[in-house]
Order: C-alpha cells, then sequence, then structure tokens
C-alpha cells in the first residue's frame, strides 16, 4: 500500500491523475480521527492532507479564513480565538465516541459537515463555506465559490463537496465565514422534564424573539437527572435581559436556573460530541435527524422494540442514541420510525461488520440514487476516492 | 457585444403544430397559452431589453401537471424555460422562440404552516413576502427579503439563491430552504429534504438552490421561519464621502457588530429616490447608509451606542433614528424604492458584483471612473455588510450605442470585481446576462465540471439551455 503526502494542489492532481489511469482506489485521510466513521472503505492506497497544513488567508475585518485541507480544526479555532472569532456553526469532535486519537483536521470538518449544537441558529458547515478548491478524479484542479459573502456564480459545487465524505474529490483549500464570538454565553437549566415536555418547552424558547443558539435536552436516563438546556450568547446586557426575558416565558414548564459558566460550557461541548453516550463503548450510536416536535416520537417507538438510551440537541430535531450492536444494530426498527416521522439516520459508531453490512447513511430512493451516482461519475469517473465509504455503490 | 440568443432549431418551429397538439391533450385548456397576444407578456423578464416570443406558455397548477409538461418535453426534445413572477434582471426566465415556458405562478398556495417547528411547507409560486405575511400574525417572518420580494417567488428566490438587504444576519435563500419537490427533465418527481435539518448522501439541496432552472423545476418547499425581534430600527448615517461610509461599515464589523442589515446608497442615489418616495433622506450628504438593528429597545439602545461611537469617528455628518413604525418604514421604502425610482429617471442596467468587504471603497471609485469614460452616469446601492454591490448604470434604451457603452461598462466594472477577489454576482444570477462573462470567473475546466454536473439531471440540455454557460460550450457526459 502506498501513502501519498502531497505538499501542493499540483503535486495532488499529479498522484490523483495516475491513480485514475491505475485505477487505483484512494482512501482520503486527513488527521486518520475519524477512520470508524461510514463504511469501511476499499482502497489500496491512501492520499493525506497531512502536508498540507497552512492557512492561506485570513482576513478577520472581512470575516473569512481559508485554509489548506490539513490545518488542525484545533489550530483554526485557536487563530480565530485571538481574532475574537469562531465558526459559527461549532464543529463537532468524533474523538471521544469514536475512542480516537490524533488531531481532527479542517479539511475532514469541511468533508463530513461536521455541526454542533449551534447549527439551529447559525447553521451547518456547509452554510458557513464559502468556497472550495478541490482536486477531481480526473486530476483537474477545480474551484467553486469563493472567499465573499454571496456569490451565485454557477452552480454551488461548494455544497456538493462539503458532506461528500471525500467521496467526489479531494479537497486542496477551504474558505469559511466566521463570526465574531460572543462576548458572553449563559445556559439556562429546566430540570425534571420528560422528553415531550422538554421539546415543547425548547420549541417554546426557539420560537421567542431571544435568539436561542443551544437547545438540548438530556433525560434522566443520561445520568445526572432530566435537564433541558438552552443556551443565549451575545454582549453581557443583551444576555443577561435575554435570560430574564425566556425565565419568564418557559414559567409554564418548570422554574429555569441560571448555569454557573463553566458548567454550562461543559455540558455544551459534551452534548456536540455526545460524550454523555460514549460510554459503555460496545454500544453502537445513531444519529438522528427529524422534525423537533417529532423527536419524543421517534425516540418513544425506537425503545418500543429495542433497549436504547438517548439525548435530544437542535430543539428535539437531533437524536443522539445508543442502543445494542445485535440485529444489525437495530438498523431496521430506527429506519422504519424514521420513515414514518421524516427524517434521517446516520449510524456514527458499530463495529466494522455491522458498518460494512447496514446502510450508514439512509438508503436513498431510486431517482436520488441515480442522481448520486451520476455526481460521481461526473466528478470522479474511474470511481478512485473513498470507494464505498457512504453508500455501496458510491 | 449584444447578448446573443442561440439560433431557433427549425426543426422545433416546424414542430410548432404538433407540440401544442400533444401539450393539449395532456393539460386542461386554460393551462395552456398559446395565442401570441397572450404570450407577449412572457416574452422577457426584468431584463426588458430583450425578448423572445416563445413557442408557448404552460401554467400548471399541480406538481403532477408539471411532472406531465416535463415528461412530454423531454421525449419530443422541446425545451424548457422555467419562470417564476418574471423579475429577473439577469434574465433568467427569458424564452427562446423554440423553447416553451413553464410558469409555477398558478401554484401559489401556503400548503402548512409549523410554528413548533419553525417550518412552512409552500407552493413554489407563491410571492417571496406572502411567505411572511402568512406567518406574521405569531410574529414570524420569511428571512431572505430580495427587493422584488412583492412580486417575486419563491421558485425564483431557489432558482438564483436571492439574498436581500437582511441577509447579512439571516443569510440567503439558501441557509433557509429545508426541502423541495423537484420534478426532473423526465417526470419524475422526488422530495430532497424536509422538515429536518440535513440529508444523507450528497447535498443535492445545495445543489438545487442557485441552478437557475437548469437541473429541475421546484414545485414545492420546505422553508425555515423565524420568530421576529422584539423591534427593529433603522438609522439613517450621511457622510460626506463614499470612502468614510465605506471604512464606517469596516469599523463597525470589525468591533464584532453584525446589525441585520447595513445598505449603501451614494449621492446619486440619494437623489433619485428622496424624488420620488421622499423617504426624508438628506441631500447635503455624499453617501447614506441604512443601518438596522434588532432586540428589546433597551438592546437596539445600547447597539445604537455602539455603533454610533464608530461612525462619529468616521466623521458622520447626519444621524436619523426612525422614531416610529411609520418613520421607519419610510427610510426602508427609500432603499426598496430604489430600483424602481431610478427606472423613472433613466433607463439602467443593475449590476451585481460582490466584492472583498476590504475593496469597496476602491471597487466604488473605480465603478465610477468606468462609467464616466464611456459618457454615462451611475447610481450605486448595495448591500454594504456582505459587499453585494449594485452599480445601476443609467442610459437611453432607444439609443442603441448607448446600450451598448452600458452595457460594456457593466462588463468592465464586473470583470474588475472579479479581479480584486470577487464574483460576477451575488445574488441575481448569471442568466443571459452574465453568460459570456463565465470565462473571466472560471477557468475553462472549472466549467466544464460544472457542465458535466449539470448534464447528470438534463444530458440533452433542454432545460434553460441558453443561461449560465456561454453558448459555445456544452459538455453532455
Amino acid at each position: 500500500m502506498t501513502r501519498h503526502n502531497p505538499t501542493s494542489e499540483a503535486d495532488a492532481c499529479a498522484i490523483v491523475a495516475e491513480a485514475a489511469a491505475q485505477r487505483t482506489p484512494l482512501a482520503i485521510q486527513g488527521g486518520g480521527t475519524k477512520r470508524a466513521f461510514g463504511r469501511p472503505p476499499q482502497f489500496e492506497s491512501t492520499l493525506s492532507s497531512s502536508l498540507m497544513t497552512k492557512v492561506t488567508l485570513y482576513e478577520p475585518a472581512e470575516f473569512v479564513i481559508s485554509t489548506e485541507p490539513g490545518a488542525s480544526l484545533s489550530g483554526i479555532v485557536r487563530l480565530l480565538a485571538e481574532h475574537r472569532q469562531e465558526l459559527a456553526f461549532e464543529p463537532l469532535d468524533y474523538r471521544p465516541l469514536l475512542g480516537s486519537d490524533g488531531e481532527p483536521t479542517i479539511g475532514a470538518v469541511a468533508a463530513m459537515n461536521l455541526s454542533g449544537p449551534r447549527r439551529i441558529a447559525g447553521g451547518a458547515a456547509r452554510d458557513s463555506s464559502l468556497g472550495v478548491r478541490f482536486v477531481n478524479g480526473r486530476g483537474e484542479a477545480i474551484k467553486s465559490g469563493g472567499r465573499v459573502m454571496k456569490n451565485v456564480t454557477g452552480l454551488d459545487l461548494v455544497k456538493l463537496m462539503i458532506g461528500a465524505h471525500g467521496t467526489l474529490g479531494f479537497l486542496t483549500e477551504v474558505t469559511f465565514k466566521v463570526v465574531p464570538s460572543a462576548q458572553r454565553v449563559a445556559t439556562l437549566c429546566l430540570v425534571g422534564l420528560s422528553d415531550r415536555t422538554a421539546i415543547a418547552t425548547l420549541s417554546a424558547a426557539l420560537g421567542s424573539p431571544y435568539d436561542v443558539s443551544g437547545a438540548a435536552h438530556l433525560p434522566a436516563k443520561i445520568g445526572g437527572g432530566a435537564r433541558t438546556l438552552i443556551r443565549v450568547e451575545g454582549f453581557p446586557d443583551s444576555v443577561e435581559y435575554r435570560l430574564g426575558e425566556l425565565r419568564s416565558l418557559l414559567k409554564a414548564f418548570g422554574t429555569a436556573e441560571v448555569l454557573a459558566d463553566g458548567t454550562g460550557k461543559d455540558l455544551w461541548v459534551a452534548i456536540r460530541d455526545a460524550t454523555v453516550l460514549a460510554e459503555p463503548r460496545d454500544k453502537a450510536i445513531w444519529r438522528i435527524s427529524t422534525a423537533p416536535t417529532k423527536g419524543p416520537d421517534v425516540a418513544a417507538l425506537i425503545a418500543r422494540t429495542i433497549d436504547a438510551r438517548w439525548f435530544f440537541d437542535w430543539g428535539g430535531g437531533l437524536i443522539w442514541l445508543a442502543c445494542s450492536t445485535a440485529s444489525a444494530a437495530g438498523a431496521a426498527t430506527i429506519r422504519a420510525a424514521i420513515r414514518q416521522a421524516g427524517g434521517h439516520a446516520t449510524l456514527v459508531r458499530a463495529p466494522e461488520d455491522v458498518r460494512a453490512a447496514v446502510d450508514v447513511f439512509d438508503p436513498p430512493v431510486k431517482a436520488i440514487a441515480r442522481l448520486q451516482t451520476g455526481l460521481k461519475a461526473s466528478l470522479d469517473p474511474a470511481g478512485i476516492f473513498n470507494p464505498g465509504r457512504m453508500f455501496p455503490e458510491l | 457585444m449584444p447578448i446573443a440568443f442561440p439560433i431557433p432549431d427549425e426543426a422545433v418551429l416546424g414542430r410548432r403544430g404538433e407540440i401544442l397538439t400533444g401539450l393539449g391533450q395532456l393539460v386542461a385548456p386554460e393551462v395552456l397559452i398559446i395565442s401570441e397576444d397572450e404570450r407577449r407578456a412572457f416574452e422577457t423578464d426584468a431584463l426588458t431589453a430583450y425578448r423572445r416570443m416563445p413557442l408557448a406558455v404552460v401554467l400548471p397548477s399541480t406538481t403532477t401537471e408539471v411532472s406531465t409538461v416535463l415528461k412530454f418535453c423531454a421525449q419530443n426534445q422541446v425545451k424548457v424555460v422555467p419562470r417564476g413572477a418574471g423579475t429577473s434582471l439577469a434574465g433568467g426566465a427569458i424564452p427562446q422562440e423554440d423553447a416553451i415556458v413553464l410558469g409555477v405562478s398558478k401554484m401559489n398556495r401556503i400548503l402548512d404552516v409549523n410554528f413548533e417547528n419553525r417550518t412552512a411547507r409552500v407552493q413554489a409560486g407563491v410571492t417571496n413576502l406572502a411567505v411572511s405575511q402568512a406567518v406574521a400574525h405569531e410574529g414570524f417572518f420569511y428571512a431572505p427579503d430580495p427587493s422584488s420580494q412583492l412580486a417575486c417567488t419563491i421558485a425564483g428566490n431557489i432558482g438564483m439563491n436571492s439574498g436581500g438587504a437582511h441577509c447579512l444576519k439571516y443569510g440567503v435563500t439558501t441557509n433557509n430552504i429545508l426541502g423541495v419537490t423537484l420534478v426532473l427533465l423526465d417526470g419524475t418527481i422526488v422530495e430532497i429534504g424536509g422538515e429536518h435539518l440535513d440529508s444523507p448522501g450528497y447535498d443535492l439541496l445545495g445543489l438545487i438552490v442557485g441552478s437557475e432552472g437548469q437541473l429541475g423545476v421546484v414545485t414545492e418547499a420546505v422553508v425555515r421561519i423565524r420568530r421576529a425581534a422584539e423591534g427593529a430600527k433603522p438609522v439613517l448615517f450621511g457622510f460626506d464621502t463614499s470612502e468614510e461610509a465605506g471604512a464606517c461599515v469596516a469599523a463597525i464589523m470589525g468591533a464584532g457588530i453584525i446589525p441585520v442589515a447595513i445598505e449603501f446608497m451614494d449621492k446619486q442615489t440619494i437623489e433619485i429616490v428622496e424624488g420620488f418616495a421622499k423617504a426624508g433622506y438628506p441631500l447635503d450628504v455624499g453617501a447614506l447608509l441604512i443601518i438596522e438593528v434588532e432586540g428589546s429597545d433597551r438592546e437596539m439602545e445600547a447597539m445604537l451606542a455602539r455603533i454610533v461611537g464608530i461612525a462619529r469617528k468616521h466623521n458622520v455628518r447626519h444621524i436619523k433614528e426612525s422614531r416610529s413604525a411609520t418613520e421607519a418604514a419610510a427610510i426602508w421604502k427609500g432603499r426598496k424604492s430604489a430600483f424602481g425610482a431610478t427606472g423613472r429617471v433613466a433607463d439602467y442596467i443593475c449590476m451585481d458584483g460582490t466584492v472583498p468587504l476590504g475593496q469597496l471603497s476602491n471597487v466604488l471609485k473605480r465603478t465610477g471612473e468606468i462609467v464616466a469614460s464611456y459618457g454615462l452616469r451611475v447610481a450605486n446601492v448595495f448591500h454594504a455588510g456582505d459587499g453585494n454591490m449594485h452599480p445601476l448604470i443609467l442610459y437611453n434604451v432607444n439609443d442603441p450605442a448607448e446600450q451598448a457603452k452600458a452595457e460594456a461598462a457593466g462588463e468592465d466594472i464586473l470583470k474588475y470585481c472579479v479581479e480584486v477577489g470577487g464574483c460576477l454576482t451575488g445574488e441575481h444570477g448569471v442568466g443571459i446576462e452574465k453568460r459570456d462573462l463565465m470565462r473571466f470567473q472560471f477557468e475553462e475546466r472549472d466549467l466544464r465540471q460544472q457542465m458535466r454536473v449539470r448534464a447528470v439531471f438534463d444530458p440533452a440540455w433542454l432545460l434553460n439551455p441558453a443561461k449560465v454557460f456561454p453558448l459555445d460550450n456544452r459538455l453532455t457526459a
């Protein structure tokens, strides 16, 4: 097996062109922290971003940063913090769940569209992505988008690349919009609510004019008693005011206490990375997206058939669920529940044989599958990038 | 160079009778528009300098009808120009003689509103403003707000990935759409996304939004609705020069303040707008900013105090806070009527380049020089917070020489936007207008990749075929 470590886009183009000519499948790697995510790829060589780590442009006054894909996420976060800025989408870190170590890269954040609790207010990674450069399966360097906030020039291939899990090309540069960091972050907590009441509470908070930027519910089974969490961020005087208004708005649901800043901050990291479900490690982990008010129904429906623990983020719209890896990690039950409610489920953690046998992402209907196969062929005609990682046929 | 249209396919023109008969068997008589008089209403969009009479116009009222019509067109190799309300300034919905126009304006119902989930399912022909109006009684709104929002449709917004004044805080169309019902050219109806966030597989929704009707026809959409802030207040800031106004914008954002909107108008625009809208704009300034803040009264006051402090450091000459809903409406009325007001003074073409914020002053200056070099005048009005510039180049539409000059000046301006790191279009789309400039922003291989992606959906190039990509350059695989 060959390990390719290009140092430049031109370098990567040559490697890919050669691999395409030879029809040699390439596994694209960043920091290698998420190898245990997705279907086990079939590859002969790896194409690593480890030597492409430069920040190519950072204009704090213009809220834009461009970097090579191998730049570490922690490095980018630190650099932005020096200018009191951050990524709006609060990228999640899969290391605690997957039990991996090493440094997550910004390329993987883009390739996997990794978004955290602020997804509901600040959008997903794809919403902050202004531009990409990538090498397609023909070994050509392609650019889409750019560095400006609004751009509708031609087809938006940026969106196509974000979340494609490296199956359509090798990213060589990603450009993100960034936002000013909030001066104050505060969290309200209501205790003892049932799933249904909790989601109603979160809907009320999110439907208020008080700019809620985090809305999660940790049921009692997670440990520490049921906690319903609402986050507000901004200028200190504004946060103070909104906390007060939210507390009185939510009175009917219970008493909302303001958590100590440190406690609140730790909790949001735990929710972002789903660390509250990391143990026991032999359990499979699912990430389920549905309409927020459907969240409790979906969880209850699944729990009728399989033994599971779960919590809610995104106001109820994101369910993190842990269950046994037996019976294909409960895939049939989970997908049946989703078919009823609308949404989709992703198998985030399971042993390799389970991930090879189960659809990690919801299998698409025929027409969508045809479009996806067509897109794969148009960008990667020789089928060399991460074959089989998302779907068996891609 | 006037914008070229493809030479109509004689074979298709010759089959017109047969095509109309075929369509007539598939849809009700009121859906199919054949007479020349009635077709005339569809021969152009808001790029009125260009017009072509379509073969026929079809105005279906259901997704199934759209599917039937597209399937027929695919089987009979008839080109289709999808159309919302026809407000495209880039000629995105301009027909051609050998194509039918497929308009979704009759599909204009709000199907479902869910305040708890903060979503609405709407038919694609509903107007942008109607969505906000339908949810306003609960204090909600739909965020993207193009200036044409009274008339333009969600279908067109999705086609062009439209923006508006409030996108600085709330994002553009792609950030506010959760799902669509899309009819593919072969008639297949697919649901992409839904009432949930994100989707498995490739981001087809992201690809559809902004694809200018070349990948399929959107008939329904699930949009995000948001609860409006407690209050909103636009404030006018007048400066002696555009440079000072531009520097002030940079300083406000540099301080970590992202207002809901920052709109810019130059002297020419202020005069034109004030003459029409009587918005109370000061006439003794060189540039005007409308900065809108939101929140509770106390929050707005605090934020305004910060903004005013910064503006004073940048020699602000005039500050006018709106003190009532009427005053606020007047301030926005001026801005929102800028295009219409300009149209009363002269014919114009509206450019739509986006530039990095640090280049705003420079590009404004260069725009003035370029337009002057052609002996024409320009009015600048734009979304300063996200660098999306709208120079309106004034000319006389009845003078072909002036029209050519205006188009040449526009081209020079857009090329300059690209040169300084920006793009050809921020929210209006490429359409026919900027089609031939695509090579200035993209390498040939970039365009080829986009065209290959396009061909996955429409290998025969039947959907809105003469838009976006240079006419001499088509790929089918």
